[in-house]
C-alpha cells in the first residue's frame, strides 16, 4: 500500500443482541485501491460496510476516513460523512415514486445544493456513461434488476464519493443481469474509484481486487493480494472457504 | 406511467379470430346470466317487500311523491351546509393528522412531550365517540362564555368533527409511514439526506401514496357524519328533514336526505375503488425488498 490509507477501521466491535458480528476487525483501504470482502453469509461483510458508512453505530473501535474524520465519533456529522462515502444495496433501494432521474438527482439537489438544471445535465451525462441514457424518465418498476442496480450505483455517484462501498450488489441479480453490473464496477475501479466491495463473485474478486479480505468469526482472517488468497490461502478456515464457493 | 399487464377482470384480447369469437360469446353470456339473477333478485326481494300487510302504510309515510317534490328543494338548500362543514373540516383534517403522525414518528428525546400530547390526543378522541365530542364541545364551550371565542354551533361541531377525524386519520398516516420499508430510510440516509429531507423526499410521499385509499374511506365517512351536527341545532339536512318530518307526519324527507348523501358519496365511493385498483396495479415497484 502506498501513501497514507483513505479508511481505517480499527478494532471495530458490534454485537445485535448479544450476537457479536464484528470482534475487534482491522482493515486498511488505500486510495484508488479496490478492497474485495469476502466470505461466508454473516461473516460480518454487510454489518463492516454499513458501520463505515455509519447506517450502524459501533460498538468499540474506530473507523477513520482520510486520517482525520472519524466516523464512530457520535459528534461526528453524519450526513457529512455520508456525502463522502456511497454506499449500494444488494436490493437497489431505489426510490419507486421518482422517476430514474429524480432518483438520481435528489441528493445533488437537496444535500450538494446544486440547481436543477445542473443536477439533471450531470446525472444524464453519469446515466449515459453506464447505458442508461434511454431510462432517465422512465420509473424503477420498469426497468429490469441489472438496470435498476446500475441506476443505484449512478445515484451513488452523483454525490461525487471518495469513498464507494458495495454490498453484495449482483446477489440479488438473474446471473444473466450480473455481467452488466460487474461492468460498472470495473469502469469506477478504472476510473481510479477507491472501492470496497463485499462479494461472492470469486472470478470477479480475483480479477478487479488489489486486495481481498477474508471475514471470518467478525474479524479479517486473512487478507493479500487475490493470486495469494486464492492460490495460496494461509489459513485453514480460507482454504475451506474457498472449496465450497464455485470459483 | 403506462400499465403493463391488463387490470384484473378486464377481458382477453386474442389474435386468432376463432378463439377471440370464442371469448367473446363467453364474456356476453357471462353478462346475460349476470343480468338475469340480478333483475330476478330485485322483482323478488321489491315482491316480498310490496305483498307485506303494512306496505300500503310504509310506502304513504316513506315513499310519497308528493312529499319528496315538496321537501326536496329545502333539503338541497339545508344540505349545503354539510357540504361547507365537510370542506373545511377536510383539509384540516388532514394537515392536523398529518402532524400528529409524523410527531408519533418522531424518536428523539427532546419531541417527549409533543409525543406524549399527540399520543393522549389520539387516545382521547378516537376512543370518545363522535356524537358525545360534539355535543360536549357544542354545548360546553360556549357555556364557558370566553370572550372572542365563536358560540355557533356549526362552529364547534365542525371543531368537534375535526378532532375526532383528526385521530383516526393520523393512524391512517401513522400505518403509512409503517408501511415504507426501513430500506427506504436507508437508502436516503445514506445519500447524505437529513432525517428531515429524508420524511420530505422519500418517506412521506410513498406513505401517502399507499393510504389514499383508505383515507378515501374517512372522507366518504365524515361526508356522512355531518349529520351528527344536527344534535347541536343547526339546520342542515337532518335537522330539516326532521323539520318536514314532524310537521308533515310523513317520513318521506328522510328518504329524501338519504337520496341527495347517496347522490354524493355513490361517485366518491366508485372514485376510491378506482383508485385503489390503479394502485393494486402499480404495486409491484422499486427493487426486491
Amino acid at each position: 500500500m502506498t501513501g497514507d490509507p483513505l479508511l481505517t477501521v480499527a478494532g471495530v466491535w458490534k454485537s445485535f443482541d448479544e450476537h457479536s458480528v464484528l470482534r475487534g476487525l482491522d482493515l486498511q483501504v488505500g486510495r484508488h485501491q479496490a478492497v474485495v470482502l469476502i466470505g461466508a453469509s454473516g461473516s460480518g461483510k454487510s454489518t463492516l460496510l454499513r458501520c463505515i458508512n455509519a447506517l450502524e453505530t459501533v460498538d468499540a473501535g474506530t473507523i477513520v476516513l482520510d486520517g482525520t474524520l472519524d466516523v464512530t465519533d457520535p459528534r461526528a456529522d453524519l450526513d457529512a460523512v455520508r456525502r463522502r462515502i456511497g454506499i449500494v444495496f444488494q436490493s437497489y433501494n431505489l426510490f419507486p415514486h421518482m422517476t430514474v432521474l429524480d432518483n438520481v438527482t435528489l441528493a445533488p439537489r437537496k444535500v450538494a445544493g446544486l440547481t436543477a438544471a445542473r443536477a439533471a445535465q450531470e446525472a444524464r451525462d453519469l446515466l449515459d456513461r453506464f447505458g442508461l441514457a434511454a431510462k432517465a424518465d422512465e420509473y424503477p418498476d420498469r426497468l429490469s434488476g441489472g438496470q435498476s442496480q446500475r441506476v443505484a450505483i449512478v445515484r451513488a455517484l452523483a454525490m461525487q464519493p471518495e469513498l464507494m462501498l458495495f454490498d453484495e450488489i449482483t446477489s440479488a441479480l438473474d446471473p444473466l443481469l450480473v455481467g452488466e453490473v460487474l461492468d460498472a464496477v470495473r469502469d469506477l475501479k478504472a476510473g481510479g474509484l477507491t472501492i470496497v466491495m463485499a462479494t461472492h463473485e470469486m472470478g470477479f474478486a480475483r480479477e478487479v481486487a488489489d486486495q481481498v479480505c477474508f471475514l471470518h468469526d467478525g474479524v479479517v482472517l486473512e487478507h493479500g493480494p487475490p493470486d495469494r488468497i486464492f492460490n495460496a490461502p494461509a489459513e485453514p478456515a480460507t482454504q475451506e472457504f474457498l472449496a465450497r464457493v464455485p470459483a | 406511467m403506462t400499465v403493463r399487464s391488463p387490470a384484473p377482470g378486464t377481458p382477453v384480447v386474442y389474435k386468432d379470430p376463432e378463439r377471440q369469437a370464442l371469448a367473446r360469446g363467453r364474456a356476453r353470456r357471462n353478462g346475460l346470466v349476470g343480468m338475469g339473477s340480478l333483475v330476478a333478485f330485485v322483482l323478488v326481494v321489491g315482491w316480498l317487500v310490496v305483498s307485506t300487510p303494512g306496505w300500503p302504510v310504509v310506502q304513504e309515510t316513506f315513499f310519497s311523491p308528493e312529499q319528496f317534490a315538496e321537501s326536496f328543494p329545502q333539503l338541497l338548500e339545508a344540505f349545503w351546509l354539510n357540504v361547507r362543514i365537510f370542506l373545511v373540516a377536510e383539509p384540516l383534517i388532514l394537515v392536523i393528522s398529518l402532524a400528529i403522525a409524523l410527531v408519533r414518528t418522531m424518536r428523539a428525546p427532546i419531541f417527549l412531550p409533543l409525543r406524549v400530547m399527540a399520543t393522549v390526543f389520539v387516545d382521547v378522541f378516537r376512543g370518545v365517540p363522535t356524537i358525545l365530542v360534539i355535543f360536549l364541545l357544542g354545548f360546553g364551550v360556549p357555556a364557558l362564555r370566553l370572550q372572542g371565542v365563536p358560540n355557533s354551533p356549526v362552529f364547534w361541531g365542525t371543531v368537534a368533527l375535526i378532532l375526532s377525524y383528526s385521530a383516526y386519520v393520523a393512524e391512517v398516516f401513522r400505518a403509512g409511514i409503517g408501511s415504507v420499508h426501513p430500506s427506504q430510510r436507508m437508502a436516503s440516509r445514506s445519500l447524505g439526506l437529513s432525517t428531515f429531507q429524508t420524511n420530505r423526499y422519500v418517506v412521506l410521499p410513498q406513505a401517502v401514496r399507499n393510504v389514499v385509499p383508505p383515507l378515501l374511506n374517512d372522507f366518504i365517512s365524515l361526508q356522512k357524519d355531518t349529520a351528527l351536527v344536527s344534535v347541536l341545532g343547526p339546520i342542515e339536512i337532518l335537522r330539516q328533514a326532521q323539520i318536514d318530518a314532524s310537521s308533515t307526519f310523513n317520513y318521506t324527507p328522510y328518504v329524501a336526505a338519504a337520496c341527495i348523501f347517496l347522490a354524493l358519496t355513490i361517485p366518491m365511493t366508485r372514485f376510491a375503488d378506482w383508485v385503489q385498483g390503479r394502485m393494486a396495479r402499480r404495486q409491484r415497484a422499486g427493487g426486491v425488498a
